[in-house]
Formats: structure tokens, C-alpha cells, sequence
């Protein structure tokens, strides 16, 4: 009766699993990261917490926004930063008074025709005061660079 | 027969091959994709002009303050933030024809010409024709305007949960008018003009005034 549930051929040892499927659903997996993520702009040197927000609507065109981050520097670095919130932009510390060169220095890099529609995404710690963010804000408006979003993420109930 | 004539490509390393893709692409990427709440600064005023907030008549003004202990002022009376979208709204849209709250002008709705380019006879704008019909002597649009002031102590946090609900005030009314006009959420109309035109009728006016100090 055994030998009913047999394969043919061979006698008594079980077959492998087959992973001849398992090259496409790797794949497959590959392009949904592909598809959903996007590249590591640059490594954070301080921490990040944006607020959530219900209103919220999506940045346009990525390559033509630029970033400036708020928060407090990581662990790693408090130790020659401080704990205060520190302003990070592209890759180092940077003083407020620096962003209209740093604005002047990102529009130089876009397209002529294109610098109008430039956004400057602000990346803050929620739990920053007010004081670097109007700081912040009134460079920005010295420098021109009127379009900003509030970077946050959506509320969920 | 053992051997089999046509051998096929082995095949067993592809899934190496696409783990180790995989894996690239698990490190170097990230998840989240930028959202947030859109603003437009106020240019930067010039030496010796008036100040365009003094014009402003006190009915057509909310002033909102947030203090250094993240506790919020609207209009002179103290109010938590979960009643500030529908304070707000009352105050935009006026549905009472309230004496204190502002005045309603009424003007024709103008959209972007889609026929127009530079350089062309068209004209530049040109109204929309629903609004048109339907209020032949022009939409009443809210002279309201929305004063945000925080001090230098008020938590970020705070700050943008105020935002988002004086946006939310305004998504809220524009989305009621829209419903009401093309039967259809604000979000999702399709036509540009119609979107145009809402905005329009309901403009966006939050007025970030120049940093002061408003202690506690």
C-alpha cells in the first residue's frame, strides 16, 4: 500500500523543496522596496521627530527641494554639540546666518527656469522652541526662498 | 537515460543574486516620502512702507497667540486647540452676517485663461462661468484675515498643531463649497479652473506677523 504514495523512479528518500520560484519572489520583493522607497539623502547627525498633521499634502518635484534640518544633536555628537537643537544642513552644523548662503548655494545648482518653483522643506524636532524656527524663517525670507513645508507626517487617529 | 540532452542554466544563484540586490537596496533607502504642511512666507518688507496690518479693521482680524507655556489667545479669550478649527470657520465664513465678524465682498470669481500665453490676445483671466451664473452679482468672499503670533518659548509642536487647524478651518469650508458647486470633495476635482475658482472664493489668508516678544 506504501508504495502507492511513492514517486516513481526514486525509492524511499523525500524530494527537495522545489526553489525554482524562489528567484521571482525575491525579485519581487526587490521591486516593491524599489518602487516605495526612495535613496538616503544624507545621514542625520541629529535627531528628528516631525509633528503629525491631518493637513497634509505632498512635496512635488523632490529634485527641487532643498532641506534644512532642527533638532537636537544625536548621542554620538553631544559630546563636542551640546544638547541644544543644532541646525544640520547638507552634512554639517551650521549657524542660522549661514542659510542665505546655503539658499543662494542650492538655487545656483537648479536650472534658470526652474528656481521659482524651488521649496525648502524644513525637517524640525517637534519638541524645538519657536526661537531657532523664526530665526530660521526670517533668513529665509531674506534670502527669497518663500516656499516652505513644514515637514510632518500624517496623524493617524 | 541519465543525461538528458538540453541542459538548462542553473539557475540555483538567482535568488543569491536578488537577496544581495535586496539587501542593497533595504540599507541605502528609505521609507518615508516627504509630506507636510505647504506655506508661503511674506516677502520681506521694505524699509518705509506702512504697515499693511494697521489697515486692517478689527472685525475682519483674528489675532491668535501662543505663549511660551504653548497655551493659545483667540482674539483677547483664552481657548484650547480642539475648538479653534470651528472658531475659526465661524470666523471665515460668517454664516450669522455677524456685526463683529468680517465683512463679506462680493466679487467675481476669476480663473487662470487655459487659452491664454504670453504674448497672446487672451486675456489673462477670465471668470469662471458656474460662479458666474449662479451669483450673477460676484461670490461673497470673506475680507477675514488671520493673525498667528508665537513667542520664542512657544514648542514647535504646538505651533503646527495650530497650523494644521486653521488649515483644516479653511479645507473644511472649501470643501463644503465645492460640494456644493461641482458635487465634489476639493481634493478630488479634476479640472484645474474649478479648483482655481474655489480658491478663489475662499482665499487662504494666515498672516505670520514679524517675531515679537509676547512673554507670557
Amino acid at each position: 500500500m506504501a508504495s502507492k504514495f511513492q514517486r516513481k523512479g526514486k525509492s524511499g528518500d523525500t524530494p527537495g523543496i522545489n526553489t525554482a520560484s524562489l528567484p521571482d519572489i525575491v525579485f519581487m520583493l526587490l521591486f516593491f522596496f524599489m518602487v516605495s522607497t526612495t535613496m538616503r539623502e544624507q545621514e542625520l547627525k541629529i535627531q528628528v521627530r516631525v509633528p503629525d498633521a491631518t493637513e497634509i499634502q505632498k512635496l512635488e518635484k523632490k529634485s527641487l527641494v532643498s532641506y534644512i534640518y532642527v533638532g537636537e544633536p544625536k548621542r554620538s555628537y553631544q559630546r563636542f554639540f551640546g544638547s541644544e537643537p543644532r541646525i544640520q544642513l547638507n552634512d554639517a552644523f551650521k549657524q542660522v546666518k549661514e542659510i542665505p548662503d546655503y539658499v543662494a548655494a542650492e538655487r545656483e545648482a537648479r536650472d534658470e527656469n526652474e528656481r521659482p518653483f524651488m521649496t525648502t522643506s524644513l525637517k524640525i524636532d517637534y519638541e524645538v522652541k519657536m526661537g531657532i524656527v523664526t530665526d530660521i524663517k526670517q533668513e529665509l525670507r531674506k534670502a527669497n526662498a518663500l516656499k516652505i513645508n513644514y515637514s510632518s507626517k500624517q496623524k493617524t487617529e | 537515460m541519465a543525461r538528458q540532452n538540453n541542459q538548462e542554466i542553473n539557475a540555483g544563484s538567482m535568488a543569491d543574486i536578488a537577496f544581495l540586490l535586496l539587501i542593497f537596496f533595504l540599507v541605502t533607502t528609505t521609507m518615508d516620502t516627504d509630506k507636510g504642511l505647504a506655506r508661503q512666507l511674506p516677502p520681506m518688507p521694505e524699509d518705509e512702507q506702512p504697515d499693511e496690518d494697521n489697515k486692517i479693521k478689527e472685525r475682519n482680524l483674528l489675532v491668535v497667540l501662543i505663549n511660551k507655556n504653548d497655551r493659545l489667545l483667540v482674539n483677547g479669550e483664552e481657548m484650547y486647540v480642539d475648538n479653534l478649527k470651528d472658531k475659526t470657520k465661524e470666523f471665515i465664513a460668517n454664516p450669522a452676517q455677524d456685526e463683529n465678524l468680517p465683512q463679506m465682498e462680493r466679487k467675481v470669481i476669476m480663473i487662470k485663461n487655459p487659452d491664454y500665453y504670453p504674448g497672446s490676445e487672451e486675456p489673462k483671466k477670465i471668470p469662471h462661468k458656474l460662479f458666474e451664473s449662479r451669483y450673477p452679482d460676484g461670490y461673497p468672499v470673506s475680507k477675514g484675515v488671520i493673525s498667528l503670533q508665537n513667542d520664542r518659548g512657544t514648542s514647535y509642536k504646538r505651533y503646527i498643531e495650530v497650523q494644521n487647524e486653521l488649515v483644516a478651518a479653511y479645507n473644511e469650508l472649501r470643501n463644503e463649497l465645492s460640494m456644493r458647486m461641482f458635487q465634489k470633495r476639493y481634493n478630488e476635482l479634476t479640472d484645474e479652473g474649478d479648483v482655481d475658482a474655489i480658491r478663489a472664493a475662499i482665499p487662504q489668508r494666515i498672516s505670520e506677523a514679524e517675531p515679537k516678544n509676547i512673554g507670557d
